[in-house]
């Protein structure tokens, strides 16, 4: 029995295969023994070896050095490394089902404010960032130590295999499974020279020719290579993975037509990096949003779809160097020497000047709207801030409609290019509470101090504002104009740190698997022996060491190139 | 004829060649019947012949043998030869054989004719859709459906040249149908161009190397259903019934075993390594746990965890074709599944 050949596959020990060395001086058995056992067979008594005489008779209690290695040799077993890659699967899926809090971390608000019962547990597994929580690394850092601790002894394994010679010629070759024989005229020893001359011309591994006659000779070692190197690699992508993740950053910041970001933390409004990145690390560049441009399909079934974002930028490299021009497109992002500048989801900003009752200027300028649907239809809120003895702050909530249409249910979008812009608001006046420490959102007012202005039949205020119209607020509190729009854009700014090497180990782990699923190992032997007449008896067979194929084609092939070979010979000697 | 409208009637012929299935499949079921009432009409001739006596097939049967190919259609010769104790009430069974066999025969060309004829017109069909829409025909759920259809019934065709394949293409084909069914109406989006961001040349190889493992993973799905049932009537001993005309449990496990191996590694490099290229480059992050990876993972691990399985001791045969089949469950689910319950950044299903 030997353990080589069970495990040509998959780059496991299969289960119940005791330490190789020690099970072969057992049973006898070496690789290319004669008897020879269907792949897969070894494994079926695993009992065997460990029972050595009587069932009944109670094995000898394990020191701890020895019970170490049964588990060490239990846990880099196929059944563990099968356990382990299920269970990494299934601990997988909650992260698709619950919100994952760096993936969609709004969708973790929400659930959290509708389910807070719920979110206590969830949080107690660390089920919004389950691909970060203890558990699953505790699953996956177990599978690594399982496969490197498999793989590290095979491949020492693998290399004295090939440096071994191939094994002896078994003593009946009619009993391989693939078997060939003809009888020739040219003595055994043409024969033997002959069949080294065929495999190695079809690149085996060939012993020197024996006494016996016999040739043996092994071909296939890719496939084990293969599979080393793919696993190998496959722990070369983790590490990478793991330790890129270090280094690397990523944040976005919304930027509005013409308007610029220059690349510093504080410029983000969200912004996340690995534990070993600093921010000296940043590229010093700046940049402004020249152009953006949002076209969508207007016709046919697709109608409203975005059709292309473009966004033009003028990129100082480092302060004080001179401007280039460069264009960002989805799918094409701006690479700064592996900082990549994408653009993500774009928006418009309606613009607006407000004035106070004396018609000075309190605030002017374009304010993202946040939209809402596929029309984008868009909300947001202006916040004016007043100087207290000036007079109220005042608020504006709106709503932008890049094509406005009054519907039955009131004024929506109806095509998220902007054919007919308009801007449906109402006004707070009070305390917008700025000055209250507390960090508010730019997208909403905080409307504890605020107090809604009311138009003179006592209904809140409300306008409808086309651009350029100006609406005079209740009781002359003041202006406020709908200049325009502008779009804006959320550019993301990041750099995956280890990539390269990542993708290098994925494309050899892709080779090495290619190798390992798609290479046979097999052995042949010719050998050559006389029969009663006196003539030399050429046999050839086959063993498969990997499923696959039919080896009868190689087998008869080889007997055939063998033939040729005698043939030529002794034409060459005849002529 | 515009490019629209030569995509729109894409759909005509895609449903045109549901029908020619559905045809192909009946064809096939009808054969096998018939084999089933050949095989019965032999047993109960054979009985009491000697098997010494076995001669050479006369006609029909010979050549339903040989097309056949069934492992056990050999016992079809066996019944062949004239039983020495009833030459006379031999020969009336032996017409009906020969007759049955002659049938069968002519069901199976018919059903081979059909699906080469089927496989062309679905060819058609997406050629129409990818030429009237100018780009690769599977940007949404419905192109992705007819052309992984395509896959899997050329796969059909090759597979259903061996013996043991012809059991798998007879089922197999009745997955096309459906597929192509939910493909020309639920999922029926009109032609269009692309969202921005798939406007890509990673379009093509990403989810061309999803369609193709799909389409493997697919015909390897039917052949592990097969495995498991013909490994259970090996069990039993159990001969009769559609199982009994099944190859042997141990053939289908190494054909199923050699489809997923052939799309193992197209998975590995299509979904999993190129959607990681594609997404650095359009979203600016490789890996970010977006559903879609997440079970694009699940279903590599799955399919690793079978081939894993078939090196494992206990683990051959039925429960490895278990866990492919547990793997083939989940490529579904990231394709059907991902798309209409999870929100994610791979939204273009068009659902």
């Amino acid at each position: 029995m030997s353990g080589d050949v069970t495990s040509e596959r998959s780059g496991r020990r299969s289960e119940g295969r005791v330490e190789p060395a020690a099970e072969r001086g057992r049973s006898g058995a070496r690789p290319g023994d004669m008897t020879w056992t269907p792949e897969g067979h070894v494994d079926a008594e695993p009992a065997r070896t460990d029972s050595d005489g009587g069932a009944d008779k109670r094995p000898p209690a394990l020191s701890l050095g020895e019970f170490l290695r049964w588990a060490w040799r239990q846990f880099t077993s196929m059944r563990v490394a099968l356990i382990l890659l299920f269970l990494l699967a299934v601990a997988a899926i909650p992260g698709s089902v619950i919100p994952q809090s760096d993936v969609d971390p709004l969708a973790v608000r929400d659930f959290r404010a509708r389910n807070p019962g719920l979110s206590e547990w969830y949080d107690r597994f660390s089920l919004f960032d389950v691909y970060s929580a203890p558990w699953f690394a505790a699953i996956y850092l177990a599978l690594l130590v399982s496969l490197v601790g498999c793989i590290l002894p095979r491949s020492w394994q693998h290399f004295t295999a090939m440096r071994a010679k191939p094994p002896r010629t078994p003593s009946r070759l009619s009993r391989m499974p693939a078997y060939r024989s003809f009888t020739v005229d040219a003595p055994s020893g043409e024969v033997q020279a002959a069949a080294y001359a065929e495999l190695r011309g079809r690149r085996f591994r060939v012993a020197d020719p024996r006494d016996d006659g016999s040739v043996a000779a092994e071909a296939g070692f890719l496939r084990e290579t293969g599979n080393l190197v793919f696993h190998l690699s496959l722990v070369v992508v983790l590490l990478a993975v793991a330790l890129g993740g270090l280094f690397g950053y990523r944040g976005t910041v919304l930027v509005p037509e013409g308007s610029g970001f220059s690349n510093s933390i504080v410029q983000y409004d969200n912004f996340s990096s690995g534990s070993l990145f600093e921010a000296t690390d940043l590229p010093p560049f700046s940049l402004q949003v020249d152009r953006f441009v949002m076209e969508f399909i207007d016709a046919g079934s697709q109608i409203g779809q975005a059709d292309n974002y473009e966004a033009t930028v003028s990129f100082v490299p480092e302060p004080g160097a001179e401007a280039r021009t460069e264009t960002i497109r989805v799918n094409e992002p701006l690479n700064v020497d592996g900082t990549l500048i994408h653009i993500l989801n774009p928006g418009y900003a309606p613009a607006f000047t407000i004035r106070n009752a004396d018609r000075e200027i309190l605030a002017e300028g374009p304010v993202p709207f946040l939209p809402q649907d596929d029309n984008f239809t868009s909300t947001g809120v202006v916040k004016v801030p007043v100087a207290d003895d000036e007079g109220p702050d005042l608020g504006i909530e709106g709503v932008f409609l890049p094509t406005a249409d009054v519907g039955q249910n009131g004024p929506v979008s109806i095509f998220p290019e902007p054919r007919n812009p308009q801007v449906f608001l109402t006004a707070f006046y009070g305390d917008l509470g700025l000055n209250s420490g507390v960090a508010q959102s730019i997208y909403r007012l905080d409307k504890d101090g605020l107090e809604q202005f009311e138009d003179s039949d006592g209904e809140p205020f409300r306008a409808a504002l086309a651009a350029g119209d100006t609406v005079e607020l209740p009781d002359g509190s003041g202006f406020i104009t709908f200049d325009g729009y502008v779009s804006w854009v959320n550019l993301q700014i990041s750099r995956n740190s280890g990539k390269e090497i990542a993708l290098a180990g994925a494309l050899l782990a892709v080779a090495g698997l290619a190798a390992s699923l798609y290479v046979r190992r097999r052995r042949l032997w010719v050998r050559a022996g006389t029969d009663d007449e006196g003539r030399t008896v050429v046999e050839v067979a086959g063993l498969h060491r990997s499923e696959g194929g039919n080896l009868d084609d190689e087998v008869g092939a080889v007997a055939e190139g063998v033939h040729r070979r005698l043939s030529k010979d002794q034409l060459d000697e005849e002529t | 004829m515009d490019l629209i409208s030569i995509a729109e009637w894409s759909r005509f012929v895609v449903g045109c060649a549901l029908f020619i299935y559905l045809g192909v499949w009946l064809a096939f079921i009808s054969e096998m019947g018939l084999r089933l009432r050949l095989k019965r009409a032999t047993a109960s001739a054979t009985t009491g012949a000697t098997p010494d006596l076995v001669a050479v097939g006369t006609g029909a049967s010979a050549v339903a043998a040989e097309s056949s190919g069934d492992a056990r259609s050999g016992a079809a010769e066996g019944g062949e030869q004239d039983a020495p104790d009833g030459p006379e009430a031999a020969g009336d069974s032996a017409d009906l054989r020969g007759y049955l066999a002659e049938q069968a025969d002519v069901r199976y060309r018919m059903g081979r004719t059909l699906l080469l004829v089927a496989t062309a017109v679905l060819a058609v069909g997406v050629a129409m859709r990818g030429i009237g829409t100018e780009r690769v025909p599977w940007g949404n759920m419905h192109e992705f459906s007819i052309t992984a259809a395509l896959v899997a019934s050329v796969a059909f065709i090759f597979v259903g040249r061996t013996a043991a394949g012809r059991a798998v293409a007879s089922w197999g084909i009745l997955l096309v149908f459906v597929t192509l069914g939910l493909a020309v109406t639920y999922l029926y989006v009109p032609p269009g161009p692309l969202p921005p961001a798939l406007e890509s040349y990673w379009l093509v190889i990403h989810v061309g190397c999803a369609v193709l493992a799909f389409g493997l993973f697919t015909v390897a799905a039917v052949v592990n259903i097969l495995q498991i049932l013909a490994e259970r009537a090996e069990r039993r001993g159990a001969t009769g019934g559609f199982v009994g005309l099944l190859p042997t449990s141990s053939v289908l496990d190494r054909l199923g075993y050699r489809l997923a191996a052939a799309g193992f590694p197209i998975w590995t490099i299509g979904p999993l390594i190129l959607g990681a290229v594609w997404a650095e480059v359009s979203w600016g992050r490789f890996w970010g746990w977006d559903p879609k990876e997440v079970w694009a993972l699940i279903t590599w691990l799955v399919y690793a965890a079978y081939l894993h399985a078939r090196a494992t001791a206990g683990w051959k045969g039925s429960k490895a074709s278990t866990v492919a089949l547990i793997g083939y469950g989940t490529a579904i689910f990231s394709y059907f599944g991902v798309n209409i319950f999870f929100e994610g950044l791979h939204a273009y299903g068009g659902l």
